[in-house]
């Protein structure tokens, strides 16, 4: 039998409905950038090792390098694009603003949606390699610097604006955000 | 309305923290870099790298692969189009034969381009390009890097091989005391976040190139010689570059995007992968370093000698220029420095981040440290005892040298003083603890540069200039510095940049960027004011004066100009496992105006940063059987992260050069010279065992053992 | 990367059957090993059979007081289960301690036992390797092995398995359980991994288009107490130069339970079983704990430059297990 390596699927990114081809070895990552437009997401390593393709599944961080765009159908995606509401930037991309947390760019979309996923985790009560007693009896281990460049180390940044970037996501952790996902809405029918 | 108001005196730009003026960019990931803009038509070239160290190319087996899906052609040396290479460039060198890619057989290194395979697809080209079978003649290689190479030579570089004064050997014999060590660092890969990319198109006979690099004037004149263009007829533009530390210049991807789109009449895209990176991107050679001091019993010194051995390609001289740091730092009767290189069959390497300053400053502070214990002298007060007043190989006199008031503010805030010299006597828990600090320096040049300066109609003002923001927050800087030259607000100037149709400009590199940008900046905007009378018209289309820096910076005079550092760390060892932590970091430095507070303290933590990744990280592996590397991606090369980096500070003191023109000094270099050293004398102190090779990873110290 | 045809698996048997019909099929679950070994070309599967939506994600308590863990529950999900971090707390550590936030997120239980290694030469499609291309050599050997194995290597592979999750199951008797075309069945992790020897490339005692299923643990109230410690070259995001899993249950200063078992020594984790021979009965002082070690690390080979993984493991062994009897003691 004739077998197909290529199809057409539809893909749900921040908030919107994308129906297109692909071939099969196509990943998340190349989908956004290089059928969709959306490159905001990162290519850094292409191969799970530094961060800056992250991206939001069902409302997870994960990196996009290594999911084919074909198994993340029927899944709610959030990429840098969607994360901010109209105008008014989420809390954790004005933190980042506002102290500097970058200096070339190029792993800040990763960064800002890592840590949002984070701050999601740790919210869940979700412990770390830097929690120093993991059993829930503990209770949710506070959110210190040292737990947040832990749960951020994922996210390489070779212009080492650590320091900053830590200082951002602490300063984000006290801002209230809004809830991310939204229902998908009406399909948009992508050009072949 | 229409008419001028350069008459009013806001609020002072430079010096107060200003937020990226792209920053709104960087955080919605609009800003768009160099492989991310969209054409009609565009093809995709993927690089096919040689698998043998040595050898000529015997065949490449097309025919399959040209009938693959997707696919459109496979460029190679039986096909490509010609490229000169006999042409001295805008960087004072001929071009690294690395970047002419496809115009021979030989093979000089594991890794060297051997074709491009372009397709319609990423995902065809990349199957295509790893199904390409090419057959070699292998010849016997050597890429062993050892201290006793017969073959090793002096090469200049941009610096003099040797500088000699005084009698060595009767001084050392004359010394009461003596070090005489010997320290190595590894092969080190830049890495930046944003791999290497490029997009090229031809439109009626002009060649358009999107490209991720240092410098758009410096692609433009070596793109222009290579394909024998005009180069009025070349555009390169770079907006967005995600990062480059000396890594992001002329290289294959580029000209094998113009290759290919030139051969097809479309346009291709050409990026590098990370593993591509590691043998097309340069790097920074291993360096084998012999130091030897001699002093007095009060730590005066009477001989320095330090000489430095790098690697390079069998197809490009490079030296990493190690020795050079002592030319600048410290006098002594006899001063003796040396740069040799061996040529190996490696790539080509390049400058990295602080070239020279980074691994030299390892070598001779941590010499000095040990020359420190010998003496039984505070490694600070050694220091300052050894404060030259000139340049101790120039004898010029120095712009500025403020390194005293660095150790001595860096000591206050640090705690200093209340430091018991003794190594291996503090315990926290399973932790050994340790402090130790370093002097740094890095030269403060200037190259040519052009700008032009429009005042618009509306009132605002728009700057151009072919600078590169790799990262620096160069943009913001010159909209800062523009801003009070102009004595308007910010919000008033637009900086544009990236883009060689702006005129040349020097490259983004050797902390010479923003200090070269911002005096054509600073030019252009005082030969606006004087034409911009108050209450006059500006027509529609603006008036647009430029500026040309090249006279003024042939006209400076000749001094010892540089920047300035102190560099305090206090580490953690577990002595059963090997692991080290550095606990808290602190630089002090004297780098003339800090144009903008909040992106300087990045340029010089992100610095401080990369010395403790070099310290303790970073170290590219090498097999010497086949050649190549090993582990050449981000799980195999590590690269400090969020989990390394402890509380870190850096500050600045006043430092002020009255005859300076700009006043404004390179930044980006000197925060991660001396760094390494600080962290080995503070693992010293912790510990007890000097570590002269880097990087001090666990198997390191675990094989050292407990005594020294 | 080859193109490939792919499915979404309806349930475990029809899984099993796409396999079982398609010897160049694989299994798709999280993917962070899988899709990056097929960039490098050393998987080139011609099927992708997506078993991540399979019901096979629960976490359950067994009436034994012991675990299933499905085959499909990501590392983050097991990692931060209340009862993987109150009854196997050097579990959800092993699992905290691996790769990142990210990955964590998408890693399979599945995948994670089934990781292939990280040795540069393995995943580097120009060079030999008797893992990859039986017969073609081991480079490693004389080339670059710094982080290579010092137990259980032979002169045919010298390379680690990666995995901190399966250090930590090693130590706590895991069962893994699958499914093949024949029915479902089930190994002991002891059994799992295959000695070198060899055949390096024959990494498990699978049967070829096996899918795992879940994992069982026994209930062992000795893993109460317990820890895992990794150590590798930067603080985070790095897989281990060594690393121990450690339970122990100390009465009156005398050793009444012990586990442990080491990671990236071995092509496996390493249960220590020598060591807990040592151990079991004895006073619990740093003197037994070092002549556990050196029980163990008496079958260590190293080679040119990783001998220092012998001092490693020993004086983990030693601060680990201190740790333990110092808190049993409290």
């Amino acid at each position: 039998m004739a077998v197909s390596t290529s199809s057409v699927i539809t893909l749900h990114i921040n908030g919107e409905k994308f129906t297109l081809p692909v071939d099969h070895r196509t990943t998340l990552l190349d989908a956004l950038r290089e059928r969709l437009d959306l490159t905001g997401t990162k290519k850094g390593c292409d191969q799970g090792q530094c961060g800056a393709c992250t991206v939001l599944v069902d409302g997870r961080r994960t990196v996009s390098c290594l999911q084919f765009a074909i198994a993340a159908e029927g899944r709610e995606i959030t990429t840098i694009e969607g994360v901010a509401d109209g105008d008014q930037l989420h809390p954790v991309q004005q933190a980042f603003l506002d102290l500097d947390g970058y200096q070339c760019g190029y792993c800040t979309p990763g960064q800002i949606c890592s840590a949002i996923g984070m701050l999601g985790e740790h919210a869940a009560g979700w412990p770390s390699a830097a929690t120093e007693d993991v059993r829930p009896e503990v209770g949710p281990p506070p959110l210190t610097v040292d737990e947040i460049r832990e749960r951020m180390s994922g996210n390489l940044c070779r212009c080492a604006a650590y320091a900053s970037i830590v200082e951002a996501v602490a300063r984000a952790a006290e801002t209230p955000a809004a809830p991310l996902i939204d229902a998908p809405q009406d399909t948009k029918e992508q050009a072949a | 309305m229409t008419t001028t108001t350069v008459t009013a005196a806001p609020v002072r730009a430079v010096g107060r923290g200003h937020v990226r003026v792209e920053g709104r960019d960087k955080v919605t990931g609009a800003a768009r870099y160099a492989g991310e803009v969209p054409f009609a038509g565009l093809a995709h070239g993927w690089l096919v790298l040689s698998s043998v160290a040595r050898g000529r190319i015997e065949e490449i087996v097309t025919a399959p692969v040209l009938e693959m899906p997707g696919v459109l052609a496979v460029l190679h040396h039986g096909n490509a189009p010609h490229v000169e290479t006999d042409f001295v460039g805008m960087m004072g060198t001929r071009p690294d034969p690395t970047c002419a890619v496809f115009q021979h057989d030989r093979v000089p290194h594991l890794g060297w381009p051997v074709a491009l395979v372009v397709a319609e697809t990423s995902e065809q080209a990349r199957e295509a390009a790893e199904s390409l079978v090419v057959h070699y003649d292998e010849q016997p290689h050597d890429v062993e890097f050892s201290a006793e190479d017969p073959d090793a030579r002096h090469v200049d570089g941009h610096m003099p091989a040797v500088t000699d004064k005084g009698d060595l050997e009767a001084e050392l014999a004359a010394s009461a005391v003596v070090v005489d060590v010997e320290y190595t660092t590894p092969e080190e890969h830049h890495n930046p976040m944003e791999p290497h990319a490029a997009m090229a198109r031809w439109d009626e006979g002009r060649l358009e190139l999107i490209d991720s690099n240092q410098s758009a004037t410096w692609v433009v004149g070596d793109i222009a010689q290579l394909f024998g263009l005009d180069p009025a007829s070349v555009h390169v533009r770079s907006e967005h570059v995600g990062g480059g530390f000396g890594s992001k210049g002329v290289r294959a991807h580029q000209v094998a995007a113009v290759m290919a789109a030139r051969v097809l009449q479309r346009p291709v895209r050409v990026v590098l992968t990370r593993r591509q990176m590691f043998t097309l991107a340069g790097h920074r050679s291993p360096t084998i370093q012999r130091v030897r001091l001699g002093a007095e019993a009060d730590g005066r010194l009477r001989a320095l000698d330090h000489r430095s051995l790098s690697r390079t390609s069998t197809v490009y001289d490079f030296v990493e220029p190690s020795a050079g740091v002592a030319r600048v730092m410290y006098d002594a009767d006899a001063h003796h420095t040396e740069n040799r290189v061996v040529r190996l069959d490696v790539p080509s390497p390049t400058w990295m981040r602080g070239p020279g300053e980074a691994p030299g400053s390892f070598a001779l502070e941590a010499a000095l440290d040990e020359l420190a214990e010998k003496c039984g002298l505070d490694p600070i007060e050694l220091r300052l005892r050894n404060e030259p007043d000139k340049g101790p190989v120039s004898g010029l006199p120095f712009a500025a040298r403020n390194l005293r008031a660095c150790f001595e503010e860096g000591a206050r805030r640090f705690g200093w003083d209340r430091r018991d010299p003794r190594p291996g006597v503090r315990r926290d828990g399973r932790w050994l603890l340790g402090s130790g600090t370093a002097g740094a320096s890095f030269q403060a040049g200037a190259l040519p540069s052009t700008a032009t300066i429009t005042a618009e109609a509306d009132g605002t003002f728009t700057v151009r200039i072919a600078a590169a923001d790799i990262g620096t927050g160069a943009r913001t800087a010159l909209t800062l510095v523009a801003a009070d030259a102009l004595d308007v607000p910010t919000d008033r100037i637009r900086v544009r940049i990236g883009d060689s149709a702006f005129g040349p400009a020097g490259i983004a590199g050797g902390s010479m960027g923003t200090r070269s940008w911002s005096w054509a900046v600073t030019a252009a905007s005082s030969e606006l004011r004087e034409r911009l009378v108050p209450g006059m018209e500006i027509p529609a289309q603006g008036i647009t004066v430029r500026s040309d820096t090249t006279e003024a910076v042939a006209a400076l005079a000749r001094k010892e100009r540089h920047s300035y550092g102190a560099q305090f760390v206090e580490v953690a060892v577990d002595p059963a496992t090997g692991e080290v932590r550095v606990r808290r970091m602190l630089g002090i430095f004297a780098a003339g105006r800090i144009v903008n507070p909040l992106t300087a303290k990045g340029q010089f933590t992100g610095g401080m940063i990369w010395g403790l990744s070099m310290a303790l990280h970073e170290e590219a592996a090498r097999d010497a059987y086949f050649g190549g590397p090993v582990g050449a991606d981000l799980a195999g090369y590590h690269v400090a992260t969020h989990a390394d980096v402890p509380h870190i500070e850096a500050d600045w003191v006043e430092d002020v050069d009255p005859e300076d023109p700009v006043g404004i000094k390179g930044i980006g270099e000197v925060g991660i010279v001396g760094v390494a050293a600080a962290v080995a004398n503070a693992v010293w102190h912790a510990t007890g065992v000097r570590h002269r090779s880097l990087p001090i990873r666990p198997d390191r110290i675990l094989t050292a053992g407990n005594g020294a | 990367m080859r193109e490939f045809a792919y499915q979404k698996a309806a349930d475990v048997s029809g899984a099993v059957a796409l396999l079982d019909a398609d010897p160049e099929a694989r299994f798709l679950a999280g993917g962070t090993n899988l899709v990056d070994l097929m960039k490098s070309g050393v998987e080139r599967p011609t099927r992708l059979v997506d078993v991540r939506q399979l019901p096979l994600d629960r976490v359950e308590s067994t009436p034994d007081g012991g675990l299933r863990i499905g085959a499909t529950v990501t590392n983050s999900d097991l990692a931060v289960h209340p009862d993987v971090r109150r009854r196997y707390p050097m579990l959800a550590q092993a699992l905290l301690a691996g790769a990142s936030g990210q990955l964590r997120n998408m890693a399979t239980v599945g995948g994670n036992l089934l990781q292939r290694t990280r040795c540069g030469y393995f995943t580097d499609l120009t060079k030999p390797c008797n893992k990859r291309t039986p017969g073609s050599g081991c480079p490693a050997i004389r080339g670059e092995h710094h982080n290579h194995a010092v137990l259980g290597a032979s002169s045919h592979c010298v390379a680690v398995h990666p995995s901190d999750m399966a250090v930590a199951l090693a130590a706590l008797d895991a069962v893994v359980h699958f499914e093949t075309a024949d029915g479902p069945d089930a190994l002991p992790i002891g059994w799992l991994y295959l000695p070198v020897d060899e055949t390096p490339h024959r990494e498990t005692a699978l049967p070829p288009g096996a899918l795992i299923t879940h994992v069982s643990l026994p209930p062992a109230p000795v893993a109460a107490r317990s820890r895992y410690r990794k150590v590798r070259e930067r603080a985070s995001y790095a897989f281990a130069i060594g690393s121990i899993a450690a339970a122990l249950d100390v009465r009156d200063g005398v050793v009444h339970d012990v586990r442990l078992a080491y990671g990236a020594v071995a092509s496996r984790p390493w249960r220590a079983q020598a060591a807990e021979r040592v151990l079991a009965g004895a006073s619990a002082d740093a003197e037994t704990f070092a002549a556990a070690a050196d029980a163990e690390l008496a079958a260590a080979r190293p080679l040119a430059h990783n001998e220092y993984k012998v001092t490693l493991m020993r004086n983990l062994t030693v601060a680990v297990l201190s740790e333990l009897a110092e808190e049993a003691g409290r």
